[in-house]
């Protein structure tokens, strides 16, 4: 299985590492056909509007929306999750909203950096709590009824899934547990899991 | 300073302030001096923009005392974008970082480009819950940035000059350090941080690691996208563009086309498709010629 990264801009490096510690040949997804090849995709944290444009500059927008709407799996992480929402609230004219999940988001919803932080996140069927970094990031405002919301943080989504789309605010690849890429990885979503299980 | 509040949030933590700095890798950072700069960076594609009020290029023609700008300026820039907004303040200069932090900026530089306030201390950025970035032009400097709580360094270069020379300059001396440090066996490690001042732990880290702790951008002199693709190839993590934008020609679609090549900076037919007809390149200066050294300050 080959697991691509979109490396347009931000945080593609550390997903990678993160890929390559559990085992996973992780590679750069910049073009068209890079991103033909990859049977699961991460769209990384950076900066929504500018990985927007660059989905343009390298022809990657039709491409992906493709890919999405064939059920490709796909994490997004902050920025990610930004581009994956069908809503963005307050959004940056004509950025890209991928419509791969039935939320909506606002962006730089818990506000500037001084108030980024990390908490421990309770993610259902998991033994310990999963170290939740936050980076100027996104909150989840609504989501719709085929939205699994798989973990919360004071009663606001913050790790979502519909279908074979896994969505967070904040940034497991910051973290030093590989628990939600192994998920990610192992996952079948052929079979459309609806349970969360911890993983061995 | 770290505070705790709801649900055992932690702010200021240094997981955090090194977490901006990974988020904007890859990117272009824009010196802007008007909100409507700071919608052209943004409309381009910039990760984030420094908000100042003269680009280094002004500062180095007038002279005089460079100091933190005004603060209207920087709130106005903080309401024309929705990115990150960083600013400076001077080199020691803890009460203009102070000031910066109570309005909110996302990033404090520490900056040599503006006249430093302490001929021997930079700021405890440990204090702060904003993170800062600081100018290196060695292994050793970022080091002892690093040591003083900088979570994000940038190579110096040699701003306001749109000659890319010193920066490579700094870049080839931080990264050739670094791996001649991997080959070093732990007694030479010990000489390394007394040649280099710098802690020995962060020293052993960087053997360990073979890279800084934290990202390293690079900064001064970068005007066209075919610098930008050399500095990233080099191994800079992001780019800073002060003048090389708004004193340029034409900058929004230059803007444009240092952003595309910092993402595409291995591809040289995208660099040759950005970097077609972009009008004038900001005007360069030889090194020699230059009164003042900004990349010497710092200590």
């Amino acid at each position: 299985m080959k697991v691509g990264v979109l490396a347009l801009q931000g945080a593609f490096g550390l997903h990678e590492q993160v890929l390559n510690r559990i085992g996973v040949a992780a590679v750069q997804v910049r073009t068209p056909e890079e991103l033909a090849e990859v049977d699961r995709l991460v769209i990384p944290g950076g900066e929504s509007t500018a990985i927007s444009k660059l989905l343009d500059v390298n022809g990657l927008g039709d491409p992906l929306a493709d890919r999405l709407a064939d059920g490709l799996p796909v994490l997004g992480t902050c920025a990610g999750m930004i581009l994956l929402a069908a809503e963005v609230v307050d959004g940056y004219p004509g950025q890209h909203r991928f419509g791969a999940i039935d939320a909506a988001v606002r962006r730089n919803g818990y506000g500037r950096q001084s108030e980024s932080f990390h908490a421990p996140i309770d993610i259902e069927g998991w033994e310990s709590a999963f170290p939740g970094v936050f980076i100027r990031a996104p909150v989840v405002e609504s989501v719709g009824r085929d939205v699994e919301v798989l973990a919360e943080l004071d009663g606001v989504p913050v790790l979502c899934r519909q279908g074979s789309t896994v969505v967070s605010s904040f940034h497991p690849e910051l973290a030093q547990d590989d628990r939600i890429h192994r998920w990610f990885v192992e996952q079948d979503w052929s079979t459309g899991h609806r349970w969360f299980v911890e993983q061995e | 300073m770290a505070a705790e509040s709801m649900s055992g949030r932690e702010t200021g933590t240094t997981l955090v302030k090194r977490g901006l700095a990974e988020m904007l890798k890859g990117g272009v950072i824009m010196d802007v001096v008007t909100p409507d700069q700071a919608k052209v960076a943004e409309d381009a594609g910039a990760v984030a923009v420094m908000a100042l009020e003269r680009v280094p290029a002004d500062i180095r023609r007038d002279g005089g005392v460079a100091r933190m700008s005004d603060p209207e300026m920087i709130t106005g820039i903080q309401q024309a974008v929705t990115i990150p907004v960083m600013a400076k303040a001077r080199i020691g200069h803890f009460v203009e970082a102070q000031i910066l932090e109570a309005l909110d900026v996302d990033y404090i530089d520490e900056s040599e480009v503006l006249t430093p306030a302490d001929e021997a201390h930079h700021i405890d950025k440990w204090a702060f819950t904003v993170p800062f970035v600081c100018g290196a032009v060695n292994l050793g400097e970022a080091l002892r940035r690093i040591s003083e709580g900088a979570c994000m360094i940038r190579s110096k270069g040699e701003a306001g000059t749109g000659n890319i020379v010193e920066a490579v300059r700094h870049l080839r001396s931080i990264i050739g350090d670094i791996r001649k440090i991997t080959q070093a066996d732990s007694a030479e490690l010990f000489d390394w941080a007394k040649q280099l001042r710098a802690p020995l732990p962060l020293v052993r880290e960087v053997a360990e690691t073979g890279w800084l702790p934290v990202p390293m951008f690079c900064a001064g002199g970068i005007s066209t996208p075919a610098d930008a693709g050399l500095v990233m190839q080099l191994g800079a993590e992001a780019v800073f563009v002060g003048s090389g934008i708004f004193k340029s020609s034409d900058p929004a679609p230059r803007a444009k086309a240092i952003v595309e090549a910092a993402t595409n900076y291995r591809d040289p037919h995208i660099l040759a498709k950005v970097s077609r007809g972009l009008g004038e390149p900001m005007p360069g200066l030889e090194i020699d010629g230059l009164e003042t050294r900004l990349a010497d300050r710092g200590w």
